[in-house]
């Protein structure tokens, strides 16, 4: 992976930088020996390292606006950092970077249950989110995995996702505002408590912007009362494509679920010698929630237990009570720990239409004899956001390289059969290389040309999103 | 000018000397009034992909929504977030089109629940003020490729690019509705009692209030839509969790329902009365204090109170009455004459003004685009 070389006359300012900071931001707050930001080197793609020129962790809107104006001023490269939970490398630094993490901002500004949102600082866990207004049996209805550890700074980011977006939507179908802080020191508000734009929609384009556009320190969310309840069916298949056939005439039927999650055989076997959750051993399993009041619930699930009978399922497995709905989960959410017992793993999300999936499917197993790579497929199948986890050995010479090309190829189907290389991680560093494979140079410089305006130094996480080549003759314009 | 295919837009954008006027099917005449050349979309329609089990339609712009509409309603789906339909208030006359739904990001009192049409944007293909053609997003429901300019497209009012394809995520539509009725209560307390109803795990899809309802007495409806059994559950349910608030009355019957939705959507009650029309955005619980002070002719609200119509006279800016409160308002419906004096849409503060209009100079670096509209 290529990163831009580091900028000498920045290294050098290294000890003015700080001292500077250090002026704007409590002393623990720049962390700038090297033995320290050794811990910001990368986030969750572990397979990137580089520790940042310096850290810094500011309390609030005002200290970003002062960081931010300051590395302005002296023309320093930001990485805006959440909890740094990121799969596609979002925030990994360069050398000559300050790595801007919200860690520190974690407060509940503002709950209003009657208006439905809640505001809190950047820094403050998705899961935590929930946490703040779960006593008043409410949620925040985005849901990704990472959601125990992953910021909602980074949730904005990359418009996160989740398994139960198929009816609640992703981040930026939640997020209704944002006070955000510009390369320049400057501080808008964009959206507040009230819906949609007044103008042009900035807040659509700022969520999922990767950092690149300015740092989003507080956010209002549309919060929602918790279904009466929610009760998940299991169905084992002898068929991809009849599982696959199952999940679209289920959504056909008007019956929407909250979430369709898929596993096919290798991740099965896995989960089962992990967490021996009693799955069938078959080559297809869905798992089908469906919420409201037990009679609400009883009603839905007969519609989709009519349809998947119709498919000759090889097991069918209602859940009769919280013990059983537990154990019907239990092996999808410890699906990648699962596969991490077997060996390391690639996790990539590349998102196709709903019915491609028999053919994706077939197509990465041919993929996987070509490679020599194992592979299983996760994901959530109402939305067709795959997630094929690779297997590799990280102390193999070569097997990372290999299992890199096996991502990209599997990336390239994804787009060649209509979707899309990431449906919820974020391209980052990770997929910046195969955005040629989407989009044409005027569709990538369209989206730069976004970015100048917000940021005309090119300053803001500058390596991500889009191929260095692409973004180079900005990149060095600005220098 | 009315091209029939997308590169004949882009060669008639690429070539163009002077403004141009965008138009769909001309039936949202929302904005400053534009000179320029007359561009029209209508050429540029057809379904390029309609795939029921995916939930997802692919169309070109200029297409008649009627026809998607009708198109979906035969797998039993819809577009969830109840466009309206702007002819009756506007006094317009010919065919909505998806592009200029999509353009005006449309939205109904479904939006409440649902979101917006910008919420259920997948992708776009546009002409930006260069004559380039570009596309963003796709055609998948999670897509965050790149950066979203799908959502900058909704709402920009031909301002940035002309769309030619947009894709939509869609819905089943629910089996049956019902509506809850309370009569008489005043502005406060019924965005009280909607506010609790959209606070309930019965996942209200729309809650809107009339002070003046069509026999004169304040209305306020909350509508459940779903499986019959469960819709029935909930009416019930809901009947119970708002039963402080006054007698409450059930209405089940389709047509009745569709056509008071209709009525609050396409805000009929305005439609022939004199006056400007203005839409506002602001929290629900703001709403009846900045009705009050708006002094109106007329009043709806929508999205629990969160969306204010006001029927006012004509020339008069309203915003000073929303001072001091978070939101927006857009001028509808004036004359020619207001929209170019009184600002239609909201007027940002300057560094924000500053991006939109970098943005704007960025797509359209001429500015032959609907030169203006947008303020």
């Amino acid at each position: 992976m290529d990163m831009p070389r580091p900028d000498a006359n920045i290294l050098a300012k290294k000890p003015v930088l700080v001292k500077r900071l250090q002026q704007v931001l409590p002393k623990d707050a720049v962390i700038h020996e090297e033995a320290e930001t050794r811990a910001y080197e990368c986030d969750a793609l572990t397979a990137y390292r580089c520790p940042p020129l310096v850290a810094v962790l500011p309390s609030n809107t005002e200290e970003v606006a002062a960081v931010m104006k300051i590395c302005h001023d002296m023309g320093v490269p930001v990485v805006p950092r959440g909890a740094g939970t990121s799969l596609a490398g979002g925030s990994l630094p360069t050398a000559d970077s300050v790595i801007l993490g919200v860690a520190r901002m974690n407060e509940v500004l503002e709950t209003d249950y009657e208006n439905r949102f809640i505001r809190v600082q950047t820094g403050r866990t998705n899961l935590s989110v929930t946490g703040a207004v779960e006593e008043n049996d409410f949620f925040y209805a985005p849901d990704p995995s990472s959601q125990l550890a992953c910021a909602i700074a980074g949730n904005v980011g990359m418009n996160s996702g989740g398994a139960h977006c198929l009816k609640y939507g992703v981040t930026t179908n939640n997020l209704m505002g944002v006070t955000m802080v510009l390369m320049d020191g400057t501080v808008v508000e964009l959206g507040g408590a009230h819906l949609d734009a007044g103008g042009l929609d900035l807040l659509g384009v700022v969520c999922g912007s990767e950092g690149q556009l300015g740092v989003v320190t507080e956010a209002t969310l549309r919060i929602l009362h918790k279904p009466e309840g929610a009760r998940p069916v299991l169905m084992g298949f002898d068929s991809n494509e009849v599982a696959g056939q199952c999940v679209s005439d289920i959504i056909k039927a008007g019956v929407l679920p909250v979430a369709i999650e898929f596993m096919d055989r290798p991740v099965i076997r896995a989960t089962e010698a992990f967490a021996g959750a009693g799955y069938p051993d078959c080559e297809a399993l869905l798992i089908v929630e469906v919420e409201g009041s037990e009679a609400e619930i009883a009603e839905q699930l007969d519609k989709i237990l009519t349809i998947a009978r119709s498919h000759n399922p090889v097991e069918l497995r209602e859940s009769t009570n919280a013990d059983e709905s537990a154990r019907i989960w239990l092996g999808r959410k410890s699906a990648f720990g699962a596969m991490g017992q077997i060996n390391d793993y690639m996790c990539l999300d590349g998102t196709i239409p709903v019915n491609q999936l028999p053919y994706v499917l077939r197509r990465i197993g041919e993929m996987s004899q070509h490679y020599g790579l194992g592979v299983g497929n996760v994901f959530h199948a109402g939305d067709g956001n795959m997630h094929p986890l690779i297997l590799f050995d990280a102390n193999k010479p070569g097997d990372l390289e290999l299992c890199e090309r096996f991502g990209a190829d599997i990336l390239k189907l994804c787009v060649e059969v209509g979707g899309c290389l990431t449906g919820e991680h974020g391209v980052g560093i990770e997929k910046r290389d195969l955005m040629v494979d989407q989009f044409d140079p005027d569709d990538l410089d369209i989206q730069m040309a976004v970015k100048d305006v917000f940021d005309p130094d090119w300053l803001l996480n500058p390596a991500k999103v889009f191929p260095l080549a692409a973004s180079e003759t900005r990149r060095m314009a600005a220098e | 000018m009315k091209p029939q295919t997308e590169a004949d837009l882009a060669e008639i954008i690429a070539g163009a000397s002077g403004p141009l006027q965008v138009q769909g099917g001309g039936t949202r005449p929302i904005g400053v009034p534009v000179e320029g050349a007359l561009l029209q979309t209508g050429g540029l329609s057809g379904i390029d992909l309609y795939e029921p089990g995916a939930l997802t339609i692919v169309v070109k712009a200029g297409t008649p929504l009627a026809e998607v509409e009708k198109v979906l309603e035969a797998e039993g789906q819809r577009l969830p977030f109840e466009p309206m339909d702007h002819r009756g208030l506007l006094g317009s006359t010919g065919e909505p089109t998806v592009g200029g739904m999509a353009a005006a990001n449309v939205s109904g009192p479904r939006r409440i629940q649902a979101g917006a049409c910008r919420d259920f944007m997948l992708g776009v293909r546009f002409v930006d003020g260069m004559g380039r053609v570009l596309k963003n997003g796709g055609r998948v429901m999670k897509n965050v490729t790149g950066y979203d300019l799908v959502k900058l497209m909704a709402g920009s009012h031909g301002t940035l690019g002309v769309m030619s394809e947009v894709s939509f995520k869609v819905l089943p539509k629910p089996e049956t509705g019902a509506v809850i009725l309370i009569e008489g209560l005043d502005d406060g307390r019924a965005v009280a009692a909607m506010s609790a109803a959209l606070g309930s795990p019965f996942d209200v899809t729309g809650a809107a209030h009339t002070p003046k309802g069509i026999d004169g007495a304040p209305v306020t409806m909350i509508r459940i839509e779903g499986f019959e059994k469960s819709v029935a559950y909930r009416a019930e349910r809901m009947k119970a969790l708002l039963a402080e608030f006054g007698e409450i009355e059930v209405e089940t019957q389709a047509e009745r329902i569709a056509a008071g939705w209709k009525w609050v959507r396409d805000v009929e009650a305005f439609a022939d009365q004199p006056g400007d029309v203005w839409r506002i955005s602001v929290k629900p619980s703001d709403a009846p204090a900045v009705g009050a002070a708006l002094q109106a002719r007329g009043l709806l609200y929508d999205w629990g109170g969160g969306l204010i119509w006001a029927l006012v006279e004509a020339g008069r800016d309203i915003r000073p009455a929303m001072a001091g409160v978070g939101g927006h308002a857009t001028l509808v419906r004036a004359s020619d004459e207001t929209r170019r004096t009184v600002p239609v849409f909201q007027p940002e503060p300057g560094p924000v003004a500053a991006l939109s209009q970098g943005v704007r100079a960025k797509f359209d670096p001429r500015g032959i685009l609907n030169p203006g509209l947008m303020g």
